[in-house]
């Protein structure tokens, strides 16, 4: 059932009892034309587009657990395209000019809210690289402007830009149509439109195994309801890609750690835009709910255990009550960490793998959820023609044997 | 917070007097200059990153600042054992585990 202002009215009439089923629930069928591990954003965005761009309607997406929740409901809901190199800006814009129009291309409100992200420098080094950062992204077309303390003030009432502080904010760096979305409903928007357009989303699937024929090229996975056969095998699995490719045999250059997030006490609405620093790592939104939602920062360790060190999440809560004195008393709700692929350049990996007939997205780290459609979008390219898009070929496996690194480590919003 | 045993000091001390010193066990190529290109991005860049057991360096850097190897499990994140740096990597085990 579409959503449209006649079908609310008509159910709210008939006590919403009439809504249908947001996606089926079928069980595996015993061959796809290609089948997607992992129903992220990233994984139901990849089925979405081979769907509707690629002309694939037999394609299945996998997941150990239930759709969405991975890293896709435990992320901070950021969306932003302020990168430094031309490779990833040209990836993440591509991916900020798919959110503007999501929520109509979906028929679904992933509340795409360009509020502004805000970055703050407290030192000399922190107004280099955010005023490289601008001119980079300007030269790219992209939007990105320096603030003084008091313009930042007056973005964002709540800072604190007393010189007193241990940090003080001597500049920001402002992303305008960066901001937030529903996480969930990236997921649900995606999974609703993808089974629609006849992808089936099978859930707790759990994938045990990878087969491979003479050749070498795949020919289905194992799973918890049996053998799938296909000859196309797309890897969106986030923090657990290694333990997937591991499957087939293929090393990764990735590594997994937990990275953590919270949500305050509801409140009325008090923080206008996102806020992020790097150099007191902390950053902090306010949902449509009311939370505060603050990320914080990675394990030293690698842990496929979803849970971070209570003093990782101290750290930041020492910078955001600086920052923000007005939050001090606020009560934290809920903390959490999610499962974080990391790569040595920390850019994603979209390519090719030395198998034939698999190909992986993974190595988004600390800041996949921005880039949702955008990847899948590219994914889907790659997995429906064997061959990377423009735009994706810069990220190949390739890179870490041929040196091209695309180095954002030393480039990120909040380094982890 | 882990809870670590220094194999150096004999005590075991909080995880924020260490730190983590990545993959253990990383050999680098005997022979640089003979190392093909994939086995430079083997050395530099991949990493087993396992489900399970793992062989990881720490560094005491607020105590003896010394490293040593631990065996860790990523799932539950319990040290299984602590290990001097030079030192084959132990078998723990089953009860263990």
């Amino acid at each position: 059932m579409k959503f449209s202002a006649l079908s609310v009215i008509a159910q709210g009439l008939s006590g919403n009892r009439g809504w249908p089923e947001q996606w089926r629930s079928p069980e595996p069928k015993p061959a796809y034309d290609a089948v997607i591990i992992g129903a992220g954003g990233h994984g139901l965005a990849t089925a979405y587009y081979m769907a509707k761009e690629h002309g694939l309607r037999n394609i299945a997406v996998l997941d150990k657990g239930w759709l969405g929740g991975g890293n896709t409901g435990r992320n901070t809901t950021i969306v932003r395209s302020n990168y430094l190199w031309e490779e990833s800006e040209a990836i993440y814009e591509h991916a900020m000019q798919l959110w503007a129009g999501l929520s109509h291309e979906l028929n679904y409100n992933v509340m795409y809210s360009p509020r502004g992200v805000m970055m703050l420098a407290h030192n000399t080094h922190d107004v280099q690289v955010l005023k490289r950062h601008i001119h980079a992204n300007r030269l790219a077309g992209i939007d990105n402007e320096w603030l003084a303390p008091q313009e930042a003030k007056a973005f964002c009432p709540l800072l604190n830009i007393e010189a007193n502080i241990r940090y003080p904010v001597i500049g920001a760096a402002l992303q305008r149509r960066g901001g937030t979305a529903r996480h969930d409903a990236v997921a649900w928007g995606y999974a609703r439109a993808a089974d629609r357009l006849g992808v089936d989303i099978i859930q707790n699937c759990e994938v045990t195994g990878l087969r491979r024929e003479a050749s070498g090229a795949v020919c289905g996975v194992e799973t918890a309801k049996g053998f799938i056969a296909t000859r196309r095998i797309g890897v969106v699995a986030a923090g657990n890609t290694s333990v997937v490719m591991a499957m087939a045999g293929v090393r990764m250059p990735l590594e997994s750690y937990p990275l953590q997030a919270l949500v305050s006490e509801p409140v009325k609405p008090m923080m206008p835009c996102v806020v992020m620093s790097n150099t007191v790592h902390a950053y902090m939104s306010q949902s449509d709910k009311g939370e505060l939602v603050i990320g914080a920062g990675t394990d030293s360790y690698t842990s496929y255990s979803q849970t971070g060190a209570l003093h990782v999440a101290t750290h930041t809560l020492d910078a955001i009550c600086e920052l923000f004195p007005a939050v001090r008393r606020l009560r934290m709700l809920r903390n959490w960490g999610g499962i974080v692929d990391v790569t040595p350049d920390r850019s994603p990996i979209i390519g090719k793998t030395p198998v034939s007939g698999l190909f992986v997205n993974c190595g988004w780290g600390t800041g996949g959820f921005k880039a949702t459609p955008g990847s899948g979008h590219v994914f889907a390219h790659l997995v429906a023609t064997g061959e990377p898009e423009r735009i994706a070929a810069p990220f190949s496996l390739e890179r870490f044997r041929t040196g091209r690194l695309i180095d954002e480590a030393a480039a990120a919003a909040v380094a982890h | 917070m882990l809870l670590i045993h220094c194999p150096y000091c004999q005590m075991d001390r909080p995880e924020t007097e260490f730190r983590n010193g990545g993959e253990a066990h990383v050999a680098r190529p005997a022979d640089p200059m003979a190392a093909s290109d994939d086995e430079w991005a083997g050395f530099l860049y991949y990493r087993s990153n396992p489900r399970g057991l793992h062989a990881e360096r720490w560094r005491h850097t607020h105590g003896c600042g010394r490293f040593f190897n631990c065996l860790r499990d990523t799932v539950s994140d319990r040290i299984v054992t602590t290990y001097k740096a030079g030192t084959m990597r132990p078998v723990p085990a089953p009860e263990a585990l």
